[in-house]
């Protein structure tokens, strides 16, 4: 890390922080992605979590994933609340059995030393209604702030992981304001420059954070939205009709990831919609319980394709 | 005798389930070696964050050898049962068996079968697997590549390594061997997570102790305790402090570290603004830290006291710094929230109410309040609280459910709602009825003791109860979701201890009138129905509250069993008389003699297949004790009933107790199933007006001997 410019130091850039991360887990085999190009709620809705953590082949990825959570938006105003940020997420299937050991080491990566902080593993179990998923695992802490979510699958998609799945995510603002030693988000520094150079976070976002407040609080589009919702869901039913095949004496998919595709969509319109505030407690419920119907429909196909399947 | 040691060491178990996994192991182990007829000494078990572990000492070496005689079938019996005999005994033939005399007649074999007993190590080496297989984990997971597997092992989280060694003190213990889904016991572990991760060997529970405590861990989640409280008690008193101790959140750190390392950090003075209350849920809660106070004024200082698991290299500097950032953050997010919650009126708030669902049947939370605002105010007056201000507390009393800061730290309902309450002007009462409203919460809580609170304390709870009653969700065996008991007990302790006349039947009909007019979606309609099918709860909360205070709950069921009993106030009252009367002498006599005109009546209405309720004729009256025992029944009733009316029960009682002697003096002279038929019957009908004179004061049939 010593011989890294100032400029791309994790404590000092955001991007150097990323890249640091990234690197760290490349040196430990993992293939790095790149976000996935549709909105969603979480890292975990990336198909590289959601259904490659199904079946039996191993698979060991890291990827940088936008997190769109229309509800968290505070208009820019919040330092630490915002409705996008980033996810930096590690799915290792399956689980290495020194899988805390390397979380640790990543932590090391990016300038935290286990002999001056305080590191701990505090439950947390994680479970996602509309993944039809869960886990055990913790969140980790360091000096007291929260810093990872740890996770090792037992379900997703309604199926049992087989081998179970490590999953790492890291919330990188979060952390971030930590290494630079800032208190709001807003005022990281991006890219490691200094003076004029000097891009922040806020330079990045806070207009997106003001605009995009706006629209999920106050005008994204209700009728628009609901109809979307009812055409990725029909859309994903669609796919998922059109692609079993019956190959030899056994059931194959050959659709999985564009169904998957329209549930990831669907899931982000019941979000939208949720922050508009014009989905009620009851309904809130069924169309939870709808997208988890397509996500355990979207993983059943999975395991009958071949990266999901045995051989 | 050898000893067993156990380390089943993993990845971080959560504080929660440590306890009872101690527990659960030592019972599991104990159990299990005295079932093998392995008698043991002592066993002790402990928890860290990253290891279970058990100590059995005094552990036999071998099981008793067992000797068993099984008797077989009679000499000469068929073959099939010969041979069944055999393989049953498994005997190869029959000159293996005995053959012996029968009591009776003839001669049967019996076969001698000698099981020796089996060495301790093998029989713990067959017993630990299960254990550690079938453990009760409240929730535990599966992991690594060997999950790949349907019946791979479950832990709580991934098990790492197990430690298990058996031998005498003075030699080198053995090591149970098996194996565990790839892990072999073994007779090593690791210290500290950082501060000596590496492997250590150990023989016995004494050197694994002292190599664990050299490793930087302190395995006696105790020690680690009082390790805690010591250090964080003398650290803020070193600097003029007093730690608010929490017995909970003590437990919880010491289930979070190995190596207790208490710090204080502190926090700008200005956050001492917000209540102190959401100061310490926020650190307590968020953080894991304990607050202090200052000891001259008892106000909350602006200090924290954080338990680290690790001895820094910079002397915790850094983690100081870290947990202050972290606090200064939560901390201002709570003044944030508490500042937002103050600008909006709570008033304000409630609309949105008609938008929260209390309960599916039962309608909105503003349905609810409306109920609960409609029977306060009939309550009101028999309270002598204000009716203005009891409707205005009734509107209020949940408003700040809808806080940011109750949102963020739901301990806080009701508190937020009193200094929101006294921040927008309201009386003082009004305020402290959010609070106060909710109690008493248990048994040992505090009851209100203002008029306004009680009024609304009473209000909430009958509507609850009056509503889950109206939709049959009552309470089953140990599942009471709602907390139905508390509230019924809640109940009884706001009008006996602030000695209320309440008819609850009255008060719990208005309720289900209050349910039906706001369109809860009951099951059950009729109103009387309900409220003595309430009735009775209450009269089974008031037995189990007594009961638990050491006086007779089956007087209760005597008071109970007269009409109208709905006031609990003199329910409890005549019980205490009741009880006081029962333990005299005249009161002994008077019970038993009324047992024993009950007893008689009982046995001739039965033989008779009628009742003797009419009236006594008194020109059948013939002896001396008869009439007058008729003389006293009417003096009695007229002194006992009056003296009810006047609610001295204590007073009805000593009238009672002149009917002692014609009761006795009766069934001393006078022969009850006299030769005359109408002299006969006329003596029945004066034992039943016995019956009759004491339900003045209590049903004694109910009354247990």
């Amino acid at each position: 890390m010593d011989s890294l410019p100032s400029h791309m130091r994790p404590e000092k850039s955001f991007q150097g922080f990323i890249l640091a991360l990234q690197r760290f887990w490349a040196d430990q085999g993992c293939v790095i992605l790149q976000p996935y190009d549709i909105e969603m709620g979480a890292g975990t809705f990336h198909p590289a979590t959601t259904l490659r953590a199904l079946g039996p082949k191993p698979w060991n990825a890291a990827y940088v994933q936008p997190s769109r959570r229309p509800k968290d938006g505070r208009y820019g105003e919040n330092p630490l609340r915002m409705q996008h940020y980033y996810q930096f997420q590690v799915i290792l299937k399956p689980s290495p059995p020194n899988l805390q050991e390397l979380y640790l080491g990543s932590l090391k990566a990016i300038g935290i030393d286990s002999a001056v902080h305080d590191i701990r593993f505090v439950e947390d179990d994680w479970e996602s209604p509309t993944l039809g998923a869960w886990g055990l695992g913790w969140e980790c802490w360091c000096d007291g702030a929260e810093v990872s979510q740890f996770t090792y699958f037992q379900q997703v998609a309604g199926v049992e992981c087989a081998p179970v799945a490590g999953e790492l995510t890291y919330g990188l603002e979060r952390l971030a304001i930590y290494l630079q030693g800032v208190d709001s988000v807003y005022d990281l520094n991006f890219n490691g420059r200094e003076g004029a150079e000097k891009v922040t976070y806020g330079d990045v976002f806070l207009q997106a954070e003001q605009e995009y407040s706006r629209h999920n609080f106050e005008v994204a589009d209700t009728e628009m939205l609901f109809e979307q919702f009812r055409m990725a869901e029909a859309a994903c039913r669609k796919y998922l009709d059109a692609g079993w095949r019956e190959s030899g004496n056994r059931k194959a998919h050959q659709l999985a990831l564009p169904a998957y595709d329209q549930c990831i969509k669907a899931s982000h319109v019941f979000n939208l919609l949720d922050a508009r505030g014009v989905i009620s407690v009851t309904e809130r419920q069924s169309y939870i319980l709808r997208v988890r119907e397509l996500a355990k429909a979207c993983g059943e196909a999975w395991i009958h394709t071949e990266a999901g399947r045995a051989d | 005798m050898p000893d067993l040691l156990l380390e089943l060491f993993s990845e971080e178990i959560p504080a929660r389930m440590q306890a009872k996994a101690a527990d659960d192991l030592r019972r599991l182990v104990t159990e299990k070696l005295v079932a093998e007829g392995l008698v043991y000494e002592g066993a002790k078990a402990f928890v860290t964050p990253r290891r279970l572990a058990l100590t059995v000492h005094g552990i036999p070496t071998r099981q008793p050898d067992l000797k068993e005689e099984r008797k077989g079938p009679r000499v000469g019996a068929p073959d099939a049962a010969i041979q069944g005999f055999l393989k049953g005994a498994g005997l190869s033939s029959l000159s293996e068996a005995k053959i012996e005399k029968g009591a009776k007649k003839g001669e049967f074999y019996v076969a001698l079968i000698e099981k020796p007993g089996r060495a301790a190590l093998d029989v713990l080496a067959e017993a630990l697997p299960v254990i550690v297989r079938t453990f009760p984990w409240p929730k535990s997971m599966r992991w690594g590549a060997r999950s790949i597997k349907p019946g791979s092992l479950s832990w709580v989280r991934p098990l790492h390594s197990i430690i298990a060694t058996f031998g005498p003190e003075t030699e080198d213990p053995e090591i149970v061997r098996f194996t565990i889904d790839g892990i072999a016991a073994r007779q090593t572990t690791r210290g500290h997570r950082f501060m000596a991760p590496g492997e250590i060997s150990v023989r016995r529970f004494d050197d694994y102790v002292a190599k664990l405590e050299a490793a930087k861990v302190v395995l006696d989640g105790e020690r680690r305790k009082d390790i805690i409280l010591a250090d964080a008690k003398s650290l803020a008193f070193a600097q003029g402090f007093e730690l608010v101790e929490d017995a909970g959140l003590l437990e919880e750190v010491a289930g979070l570290v190995e190596w207790p390392v208490v710090l204080m950090g502190s926090f700008d003075a200005s956050f001492l603004s917000i209540p102190p209350e959401v100061i310490r849920a926020t650190i307590r809660n968020n953080q894991k830290c304990f607050v202090v106070r200052d000891p001259k004024t008892g106000k909350l200082a602006n200090k924290f006291v954080l338990v680290a698991n690790i001895e820094a290299t910079d002397g915790g500097q850094t983690i100081v710094a870290g947990n202050e950032r972290v606090i200064r953050a939560r901390l201002s997010d709570a003044k944030f929230f508490y500042e937002t919650d103050l600008r909006t009126r709570l008033e304000a708030r409630l609309p949105k109410f008609e938008q929260i669902v209390f309960h599916e049947k039962l309608g909105t939370q503003a349905a609810r309040i409306a109920r609960i605002e409609r029977l306060a105010a009939e309550i009101a007056p028999l309270v002598g609280a204000d009716v203005t201000k009891v409707k205005r507390a009734a509107k209020l009393a949940k408003a700040d459910l809808l806080t940011e800061v109750v949102g963020e730290f739901p301990e806080t309902q009701g508190l937020m709602g009193r200094y929101y309450a006294l921040a927008q002007g309201e009386d003082a009462s009004v305020a402290s009825a959010s609070e106060e409203h909710y109690k008493p919460q248990g048994p040992n809580d505090r009851v209100p003791a203002d008029p306004v609170s009680i009024v609304i304390a009473l209000a909430d709870k009958i509507d609850t109860l009056a509503g889950f009653w109206a939709i049959d969700e009552k309470p089953t065996g140990s599942k009471d979701p709602y907390a139905l008991r508390r509230a019924a007990l809640g109940v009884i302790r706001l009008a006996v201890d602030n000695e209320l006349r309440l008819h609850l039947s009255t008060i719990a009909k208005s309720g289900v009138d209050g349910l039906r007019e706001t369109g809860a979606r009951m099951t059950s309609v009729d109103g009387c129905e309900l409220s003595s099918s309430l009735l009775a709860f209450f009269a089974d909360r008031l037995k189990v509250q007594l009961r638990d205070q050491g006086a007779r709950h089956d007087l209760v069921d005597a008071v109970f069993a007269l009409e109208g009993q709905d006031d609990m106030l003199m329910i409890v009252r005549r019980v205490e008389a009741l009880g006081k009367f029962l333990d005299t002498d005249d009161g002994k006599n008077l019970l038993a003699g009324t047992k024993r005109a009950a007893n008689i009546l009982r046995i001739e209405e039965k033989k008779d297949g009628t009742s003797y309720d009419g009236a006594v004729d008194a020109s059948l009256l013939r002896q001396p004790e008869e009439k007058a025992l008729a003389t006293a029944i009417a003096g009695v009733t007229n002194d006992a009933s009056a003296a009810v009316a006047k609610e001295d029960f204590a007073g009805a009682m000593s009238a009672m107790a002149r009917l002692r002697p014609a009761v006795d003096a009766f069934f001393d002279k006078v022969k009850v199933n006299d030769d005359d038929k109408a002299i006969r019957e006329n003596r029945l009908k004066l034992l039943n007006q016995i019956r009759v004179a004491t339900r003045a004061v209590a049903d004694f049939s109910k009354i247990q001997d």
